[in-house]
């Protein structure tokens, strides 16, 4: 069993040195790349969009009840700027995107498998890492910071909602209170870097789980769940890492 | 080919929309939104304790803000800190007698300077430096002085103390 893991865990980072080196070749099927971040990124979009407003509203209503608690209402901005920044936005998208996109990579990929049109692209020449594996590795990598931003933005709006339109908190006190304690490079862009690494590991591990499925309708069916277990884990445990180094 | 254009224009927009929120998010949300654009001119000034203040602190005249502090250093011979502030031009009219003070915004809020403008007919030029400072008051201290002398010490207060002469000789410092 512990064997089984650990071979799986090798495999993965096998694959990603795969991914890794067919990363040049993968610049010359551009279009393929361009074709992925429209299909995990732009078709994401309302999804993340929807959740992301619901969520700075939740946020905005319970923490305007606890901040007052204190009589501190007034930090309500802030409050939910660095919450969503740091940790909510990168997190909750990358979980949201394991759900959406990742799902639909492994599904997509493990069809290729099990109707063995990898190894028809393997027998014209067309190595199927460099245009199948790296443009939808690639693609998580630069859709998932973008999204994450959007998310942050719509709670941001969110919580303005709840919060001064709603509750009655004075807008420029929301602003202020939220410019002056939010650093650009030390909430904003560490928040885009997280969802850097996690729209890494969320491609990963569902090209990876596509890729080496059983080709059969119970193998897909397998990878597909396994695809979002072991993402929403692995960017949970990488979130707590990254947070310590970047602290 | 249709389907391929709808793609790419989705995609760039896509691309274009995420870039949007993040210029947003880090311009509009964060301690960008304080920095001050235009042409500013600096002061010196030198206090013999700055307490918390920190790089990029407001800088206040009133309680408006005119600009925010731009370097901090020791002053190797003198020992006290030399802090430099960096104020927008529109306001080029404080005169040269005015106090710098470093006050807290709030009981425990962050650090920032005040300017308590003077009467003097000459205006501070780029360069200048405070004649007139007051240093942070240090919580500490404060506690400190109170519990040792068991109030403020004040002349006029002297008529109180008899109850308890040994401290009037702690006072004197």
């Amino acid at each position: 069993m512990i064997g089984d893991s650990l071979a799986q865990v090798g495999a993965c980072g096998l694959f990603l040195l795969g991914i890794l080196a067919a990363i040049p070749k993968s610049l010359r099927h551009i279009k393929e790349t361009i074709r992925q971040i429209w299909f995990v990124g732009a078709m994401s979009l309302v999804i993340i969009m929807t959740c992301g407003l619901f969520v700075g509203m939740v946020l905005g209503l319970q923490l305007y009840y606890v901040l007052s608690i204190f009589g501190g209402t007034a930090a309500l901005g802030t409050v939910v700027s660095l919450a969503l920044y740091r940790e909510l936005g990168p997190v909750v998208t990358a979980l949201l995107f394991a759900g959406r996109a990742g799902t639909s990579i492994t599904a997509e990929i493990g069809l290729m498998r099990a109707t063995d049109q990898l190894a028809a692209m393997e027998m014209m020449a067309v190595d199927p890492m460099a245009y199948v594996a790296a443009p939808r590795f690639l693609a998580g990598i630069v859709a998932m910071p973008l999204l994450a931003c959007v998310f942050n933005a719509l709670g941001i709006f969110g919580a303005h909602l709840v919060g001064v339109t709603w509750l009655g908190l004075d807008n420029g006190t929301f602003w202020s209170n939220m410019t002056s304690s939010v650093d650009v490079w030390k909430d904003v862009v560490n928040g885009v870097w997280k969802s850097c690494a996690f729209g890494a590991v969320v491609a990963l591990i569902a090209v990876f789980q596509g890729y080496t499925t059983p080709p059969t309708s119970e193998g897909v069916a397998y990878a597909t769940t396994r695809t979002v277990v072991f993402s929403s884990i692995v960017v949970l445990a990488l979130d707590f890492v990254m947070t310590a180094f970047l602290m | 080919m249709t389907q391929r254009r709808s793609y790419q224009v989705g995609t760039g927009l896509f691309i274009v929309l995420g870039f949007a929120a993040l210029a947003y998010l880090a311009t509009q949300t964060t301690s960008v939104a304080n920095f001050q654009q235009g042409p500013s001119y600096t002061l010196k000034a030198r206090f013999t304790n700055i307490g918390q203040l920190k790089l990029r602190a407001p800088v206040k005249i009133a309680g408006v803000r005119i600009g925010s502090v731009e370097k901090i250093d020791l002053d190797g011979t003198k020992l006290d800190a030399l802090v430099q502030l960096s104020l927008d031009k529109r306001f080029n009219e404080v005169p040269d007698d005015s106090a710098a003070a470093i006050f807290t915004s709030g009981l425990l809020g962050d650090q920032y300077v005040s300017i308590q403008p003077g009467g003097s007919p000459e205006m501070f030029k780029d360069g200048d430096e405070f004649v007139l400072t007051q240093s942070s008051i240090q919580l500490e201290d404060l506690i400190g002085k109170f519990l040792v002398s068991g109030g403020p010490s004040k002349p006029s207060d002297d008529a109180s103390k008899p109850a308890s002469p040994k401290t009037d000789n702690d006072t004197q410092h």
